[in-house]
């Protein structure tokens, strides 16, 4: 295949810059958001649920995604270039097991991801993937929760708390002031912060957001709408107390 | 020289196999597992080459897992068996044939039917009520069939297990020591105790 395009796509510029993967950032940023909260014992991925049209399905729309039975991933970009990359990482998941027993961690299913990403940077007649990754995990024989984030670059970093896709930037000066280890010390905790940041972004309440919850050895959990509406009920009132004491503190 | 055996009841099947493992006179290991769940309520007893069963049962079962992380539910016992029996008859057609017997003991969650399949090296499979690979076999398919009822309980099917396994040690030149016994029903794999001959 590479024979008969011997053309790079992704060139530097005169001043140091990979315009497509810029580019694919950019398209990163057009996909819903997506935010992720690492706490004490516990991950939470709270994703955006765009509004689907009248007579599509909505279950066939799906963010966040099993890649292994301790691994799980949300992603903004491309859907159509996550779902080949979540194809290959469920492949490699089980691989690396068939080969050295062990699952695999989470650190080194990011690392194989961001491989592939930096890969189709600098390939013939390739182009980047446009999407971002949030992995979150455990590994084996640890309590410690992980989350990584990878993105069309082939970047990958580890966060205690990170939002990818829409109003991004808006979620992480959010998650940065709000982020506190305390916090998220219990399950409920890190589930309310995550669940605040992506209200940040969806105004819409609990029907446009999907959450779920990563623990060790449990299986992932799918909060149903009504907890979510829990939650953002909670948040709400928080907040209308919070409005309050502003205008009578004054 | 292995030896595996499966009967299926109304809502069970039981598998049992020798645990030796053994070289031409050499016995290496005594207490040797030769059974693999596959996904949650798959169990796989493999005879026959001892690292060619390995090989191909390890295979098999992440592949199976994949199949499940993929689609999101578990492969379903009669895709599961025709994927393995598949497998198995590309592989007598290869160059490097993989010289395993398969007994696959199955519960279907959706029909909530209990399976076994008898699946051997060549490819060729057969759903049956009970079943056993090895020269074992030549012994304990009379008892079975004896003694054998579709509705019979876990107990009896284990007694006529035994049966079997008395029989063996009776008349059949190969010493096994004991015997790992595990059974799959609707609520998964579970591990009975071993039976020492």
């Amino acid at each position: 295949m590479t024979s008969r395009y011997d053309r790079a796509i992704t060139v530097f510029s005169p001043d140091g810059h990979l315009f497509q993967v810029e580019y694919a950032q950019e398209a990163v940023k057009k996909g819903t958001c997506a935010v992720a909260v690492r706490g004490a014992d516990c991950i939470v991925l709270a994703v955006e649920k765009k509004a689907v049209a009248k007579l599509q399905e909505e279950r066939t729309v799906r963010k966040i995604v099993q890649l292994d039975k301790h691994i799980v991933m949300a992603f903004a970009g491309l859907s159509a270039d996550a779902r080949v990359l979540i194809s290959r990482a469920r492949v490699e998941c089980q691989s690396h097991q068939l080969t050295v027993e062990d699952p695999v961690t989470v650190e080194y299913i990011t690392r194989y991801l961001a491989q592939i990403k930096q890969q189709y940077t600098q390939s013939n007649g390739r182009r980047p993937f446009g999407v971002s990754c949030l992995l979150a995990g455990f590994d084996k024989d640890s309590d410690t929760p992980r989350l990584y984030q990878t993105d069309p670059a082939g970047n990958y970093f580890e966060w205690k708390a990170d939002a990818i896709g829409r109003s991004a930037k808006t979620v992480h000066e959010f998650l940065e002031k709000a982020y506190q280890d305390d916090l998220v010390a219990d399950r409920v905790g890190t589930i309310k912060l995550a669940v605040k940041a992506l209200f940040e972004v969806v105004q819409s309440g609990s029907k446009n957001m999907d959450v779920a919850v990563i623990a060790k050895d449990k299986k992932l959990e799918m909060l149903t709408t009504d907890e979510i509406s829990k939650y953002v009920s909670e948040i709400e009132k928080e907040r209308e107390e919070e409005a309050q004491r502003k205008k009578r503190g004054r | 020289m292995d030896f595996s055996i499966g009967i299926k009841g109304q809502d069970y099947v039981i598998l049992a196999e020798d645990m030796n493992a053994a070289h031409s006179i050499i016995l290496n290991q005594q207490d040797h597992t030769k059974m693999l769940d596959l996904n949650d309520h798959l169990l796989l007893a493999r005879t026959g080459e001892l690292g060619d069963g390995v090989q191909c049962a390890e295979y098999l079962q992440k592949n199976i897992q994949l199949y499940q992380l993929r689609n999101g539910y578990e492969m379903r016992s009669n895709a599961a068996a025709n994927y393995i029996r598949k497998y198995l008859a590309d592989s007598i057609r290869s160059q490097e044939p993989m010289n395993v017997n398969i007994l696959l003991a199955a519960y279907d969650t959706i029909s909530k039917e209990p399976q076994l399949y008898y699946i051997d090296y060549m490819g060729s499979m057969a759903t049956v009520p009970f079943a056993a690979h090895g020269h074992g076999a030549l012994f304990s398919l009379g008892i079975i069939d004896r003694y054998y009822s579709r509705s019979m309980s876990r107990d009896e099917a284990l007694s006529v297990l035994k049966k079997c396994i008395v029989e063996l040690k009776k008349r059949f030149i190969v010493n096994y020591t004991s015997f790992n016994v595990q059974v799959v029903d609707s609520q998964g794999i579970h591990q009975l105790d071993r039976i020492v001959a």
